[in-house]
């Protein structure tokens, strides 16, 4: 197959993307600006960059371009692009008057004069389209060259933004070492994809899978692809925070200021997540899946690779939770619970297309917005001008802003996987995908999890709004916009209506099945749904679109 | 459309007193609950089927995972209704009994009440596992906010103690039905999570090794709930610190959720995992009379052995759900709504004179009758009910629950064989006369006897400041030396319905004998394969019955 695919399409299917690094352009120079309207409307400015995006992405995208262009999730491609954006809405209002917040006010108290020199807000909300930018092109990247810049871009400006999120030594520290690890990530998984390459000769996500698929036809991937498949895992793993690549997420997100800190809990994760099904999309469900003896659709993984992901899974589960019980720092705290999530969501991923990605998206949702409702309202508080971090500065705050307290009880129980709320929801589907696709063990550690995360999710709830006000809480007030706390109650907001129109925002889960393979044999759609002996065969004249049909089939009965 | 104004009513006063200012929550609490009655009150009229068993409204969905055949579905039938009843008659009065206690975020208060009001409706009302799961999970957090504001000295602990508890014991319970509902897709290719779908298909598709562990999942849930044996180190503290609305709400209802689901639930849908445990939940629920008897005696604290006494109560409710025969089953679900009733009621009472003495301790208390002849004469009637005295509702179930455990002998020739027998009902009978003495006791040293009462204002004052109210506001709330008219009237009903109950129970009887018919569909073939394997075989079984298991 030609490595040159055509351009038409690929420009078609990337106008989302355009759009958001024009407006990162544009807002980078807007800060420059001398006039302080025009610099307090670079935020505004993003937003409607990404709502532009949203727009674009809802009205032009095709499955047929997108396919031409070598996606190889459309469907899947889609509806991550629109997580991303419109969580990345939700994560620039947090972000409003945050950043030279000290110099705008000395501007203004007429202490000095504005220096464009001294100021970030610019770069930093043009740092800020370029990572959501890089998010936005992994889902669809056709080729591991494509992955890997894609990648880079969603990385390379979180670094910088974890540096000028706020003054301090600290956050100087935390990117430091969020880069020097995540550059050590990085060297990985290219070694992987290095290792890929070296297995199938081919840079082409659709090559890759087809000499894949031709190796496990003839008795197995062959051991460079294997490892180079690891290797790309264990580097993924440091987006996502997952273990055992997760040590750096406590301090980094205690070193950044707090909506960076939101959106390194989302952004990297969603565009880590993506990576991971692009990449396991080469050698996975779609092209070995098959049935089970009891008619349960097994999910193919290769079995080195089902037993990383198995360990990855449990384990950043649980070490999350343990961690996460022990801290102190609200932000700690929530790193590793975001590291939690992170497990439970490996677990949508093992399940694979069908409900598993179903569920992945809905659990990238519900976190998402769950986020925001917590972070909306850390970042609408602030003590003498510094972020809230400890749970005493927390501590009875919910007498003087009931509103902030009850968001942050809202995200906590959404978190814990509280009914009726939207992140119950999330997990019902997360644990109904894990135990179709067989991996029962899996949802009962996750269950004893999100029973463990329940003591740290209720202090979250109780300390703002049960404790009485302690010391360190008394200096605690609004912060200097009102932005944060509004999409923190928009998110909340979110969190308890969603529930009721959870099945409209998902589509019909055969559409996630990758579907770029081309068919090697004619195929027709009323295909007899294979007995579960030929399909667990993974007999070489099985194409993956006859799977592909054979899933979605699968509503009919296939027991004996 | 009754059943959902029914489950709307109470989210609507709920918002409305949220709207409202501090003074006005409580009565429209009280109005907004007293409505819910009488709305329950018509759907219980119009309810048809109360002797013949079955669902009523039919089947009305409101889809929400519409993909994953999670419907709202809303119906009851005479079990699920009598236990809708009990929530609504039950909920105005623990309202009104908190008008003098609460006095400090009244608005909250009230609201997060009604709250409760509506997740407990929800869960017994939905015919849907997910919305019964919904509003059974959902109890956690009125109840959390209710004892962790309003609650004793050691309400954080003690909130926090009952939330971690119940849900490590649920997500079990959601793992397991998910597991029956993924089967039940694999197999018939449709997403549902129907109560009526997922019983019919676990207890006869499932293997029996998927079966014990689908029962064991389930019942780790609802044993925390209930709570069985080992369990209950949640509920003495719970149900200490919570402030006397929460006690009534939690023993009278909150507690039923669990045993409901254990007849709901877990035994339909694992009948052979039920059979197999079954000897195992009886002894552990013999444990609980006999032992939880023995540390109720030991108490001081009344309303800590009150809330003993439930544990060992509910061991009954356990052995009469696990004879597995329609005596016992019928017996356990009058017990739940007899212990629901003398229960809330004891802890009400415990309340009125809490307000007035501000100590639960027995050693500061005695010969209150001639001092509170009216209090005293409720506490009487309702610990006698309690206690099981023929004539009083308490009875009728203690008696069903054990002679349940007494026949289910593997050679019962009415067609419900068991795997206990009377050996059973015999050591749980000692459990009888432990519960009479230590509730007597109780009675004997603060009824009757020399009058003992605390000593010096100080001392209230000095409590009433532990529970982090201002005693400048409790002290604008006089109340008079025995109960006042609004006390009477919150009392009264309930005796009224101990005693109606105890006097002819037959309608309420009748009422649950064609459900639990339902729920024992399958059990005496499975019991009596399950006999036949340890060498007892049932001569009155049809053979072929025993060979049709799936």
């Amino acid at each position: 197959m030609s490595s040159f695919l055509p351009m038409g399409p690929k420009i078609v299917v990337l106008i989302p993307e355009m759009i958001v690094f024009g407006g990162s352009v544009v807002t980078g120079i807007i800060g420059l600006s001398r006039s302080k309207t025009l610099r307090k409307s670079v935020p505004f400015l993003a937003a409607i960059t990404l709502l532009a995006s949203l727009v674009a992405l809802a009205m032009g995208y095709s499955y047929e371009a997108a396919e031409q262009a070598g996606v190889l999730m459309p469907h899947f491609n889609k509806i991550i692009k629109a997580i991303i954006l419109v969580v990345g809405i939700g994560l620039v209002a947090i972000s409003v008057g945050h950043i030279d917040r000290r110099m705008e006010e000395a501007v203004a108290r007429g202490a000095t004069t504005f220096d464009p020199m001294r100021v970030v807000r610019g770069e930093f909300y043009s740092f800020m389209l370029l990572s959501i930018c890089g998010a936005m092109l992994i889902p669809g990247s056709p080729d591991l060259i494509w992955l890997f810049l894609a990648l880079e871009l969603t990385s390379l400006p979180t670094y910088i933004m974890v540096a000028m999120s706020r003054g301090t030594r600290r956050a100087q520290e935390a990117a430091v070492k969020y880069f020097f690890l995540g550059a050590m990530s990085t060297a990985i998984f290219l070694y992987g994809f290095a290792l890929i390459y070296g297995s199938t000769g081919s840079l082409q996500l659709s090559t890759i899978r087809e000499v894949f698929a031709d190796q496990s036809a003839r008795g197995g991937i062959d051991t460079l692809g294997i490892t180079g498949l690891i290797l790309c895992i264990l580097g993924f793993c440091y987006k996502l925070a997952a273990a055992p690549m997760h040590f750096y997420a406590p301090d980094v997100y205690e070193g950044a200021s707090n909506p960076v800190t939101g959106f390194l809990s989302f952004i990297p994760k969603i565009a880590g997540f993506s990576a991971l099904a692009v990449l396991l999309s080469t050698v996975g469900w779609s092209g070995h899946a098959g049935f089970s003896e009891t008619g349960a659709l097994i999910s193919g993984l290769p079995a080195p690779i089902l037993a990383t992901l198995w360990m990855i899974c449990a384990l950043t589960m649980t070490l999350g939770n343990i961690g996460a019980l022990l801290q102190k720092s609200v932000k700690r705290m929530l790193a590793y619970s975001s590291i939690s999530h992170t497990g439970y969501m490996v677990l949508a991923i093992i399940a694979g297309p069908g409900l598993g990605f179903e569920a992945l998206l809905f659990y990238l949702i519900s976190y998402g917005v769950t986020n925001l409702a917590i972070f909306g309202a850390l970042s609408g508080l602030q003590k003498r001008g510094e972020d809230v971090e400890s749970f005493e500065e927390l501590s009875g705050i919910g007498r003087r802003y009931p509103g902030l307290a009850a968001w942050l009880a809202i995200g906590s129980g959404s978190l814990m996987g509280m009914p009726p709320l939207l992140g119950f929801w999330a997990k019902l589907m997360l644990f109904m995908a894990g135990v179709q696709a067989g991996h029962t063990p899996l949802v009962i550690i996750a269950a004893i999890n999100s029973a463990v995360s329940v003591w740290y999710y209720l202090r979250l709830i109780g300390v703002p709004s049960l404790s009485p006000p302690g010391t360190s809480s008394e200096g605690v007030t609004k912060g200097p916009s009102s932005w944060p706390r509004f999409a923190g109650a928009v998110a909340a907001v979110t969190v308890i209506v969603l529930p009721l129109f959870a099945s409209r925002i998902l589509g019909n889960s055969a559409e996630f099945a990758p579907t770029n393979a081309k068919p090697t044999s004619a195929t027709t759609p009323t295909a007899p749904v294979a007995t579960p002996k030929q399909t667990t065969e993974n007999s070489p004249q099985e194409t993956p679109r006859q799977i592909d049909t054979q899933i979605a089939l699968h509503s009919s009965p296939t027991r004996l | 459309m009754i059943q959902y104004l029914l489950l709307l009513l109470p989210i609507i006063s709920a918002l409305v007193i949220v709207l409202s200012s501090q003074r006005a929550a409580k009565w429209i609490a009280l109005i907004g609950s007293t409505a819910s009655l009488i709305v329950a009150a018509v759907f219980a009229v119009q309810f048809p089927h109360w002797t013949t068993g079955g669902f009523w409204p039919d089947l009305n969905t409101s889809p929400i995972l519409g993909n994953f055949g999670v419907d709202l579905k809303i119906g009851v039938d005479s079990v699920s209704l009598m236990l809708v009843l009990l929530t609504v008659f039950l909920t105005p009065l623990a309202i009104a009994g908190s008008f003098s206690a609460i006095t400090t975020r009244m608005r909250e208060y009230y609201a997060w009440f009604m709250i409760l009001e509506a997740s407990m409706l929800l869960a017994f009302m939905s015919r849907d596992i997910i919305f019964f799961y919904v509003g059974y999970e959902f109890t956690l957090i009125p109840m959390f906010f209710l004892i962790s504001i309003w609650g004793g000295p050691m309400r954080g602990p003690a909130a926090i103690k009952f939330f971690i508890f119940t849900f490590l014991g649920s997500v079990f319970t959601l793992t397991s039905v998910i597991f029956v509902a993924v089967r039940h897709f694999d197999s018939t290719g449709t997403w549902t999570f129907a109560i009526a779908d997922l019983v019919k298909f676990s207890s006869t598709q499932l293997s029996d090794k998927e079966q014990f562990w689908v029962f064991v999942g389930l019942m780790s849930g609802f044993a925390i709930k209930t709570p069985f044996f080992p369990t209950h180190a949640w509920l003495p503290l719970a149900h200490d610190q919570a402030p006397t609305g929460g006690s009534v709400v939690l023993a009278g209802i909150l507690l039923k959720l669990g045993t409901y689901g254990v007849f709901r639930f877990a035994l339909p849908m694992a009948p052979i995992g039920a059979v197999e445990c079954s000897t195992f939940f009886a002894i552990l629920g013999i444990i609980a009379i006999l032992y939880m008897s023995l540390v109720c005696w030991v108490q001081t604290d009344i309303k800590k052995l009150i809330a003993y006494s439930s544990v060992s109560h509910m061991g009954f409710v356990v052995l009469g759900l696990f004879a597995l025969n329609p005596i016992g089953l019928q017996g356990a679900v009058m017990y739940m709504v007899n212990h629901g009733l003398s229960t809330g009621a004891l802890f009400l009472c415990i309340g009125m004179m809490y307000e007035r003495y501000h100590t639960k301790d027995m050693e500061q208390l005695g010969g209150l009758v001639s001092k509170m002849p009216v209090w005293s004469f409720f506490m009487i009637i309702f610990t006698l009910s309690s206690v099981g005295l023929p004539g009083l509702n308490g009875f009728v179930g203690e008696f069903l629950c054990l002679m349940g455990a007494f026949v289910a002998e593997h050679d019962q020739p009415a067609g419900y064989p068991g795997v206990l027998g009377p050996w059973y009902a015999v050591v749980a009978a000692i459990g009888l006369i432990l519960g009479a003495m230590y509730l007597l006791i109780m009675l004997g040293k603060i009824v009757w006897g020399s009058l003992r009462e605390p000593h010096g204002q100080e001392h209230a004052q000095d409590h009433a400041q532990d529970h982090g109210q201002a005693h400048s506001q409790r002290a604008e709330i006089q109340l008079p030396t025995d109960l006042n008219f609004r006390e009477i009237a919150i009392l009264a009903p309930i005796a009224l319905a101990c005693l109606a109950i105890g006097l002819y129970p037959k309608p309420l009887l009748n009422a649950v004998e064609p459900c639990v018919k339902d729920v024992l569909v399958n059990y005496p073939a499975v019991i009596d394969q399950y006999n036949a394997k340890h060498g007892l075989v049932n001569p009155g079984a049809p053979v072929k019955q025993a060979e049709a298991k799936p």
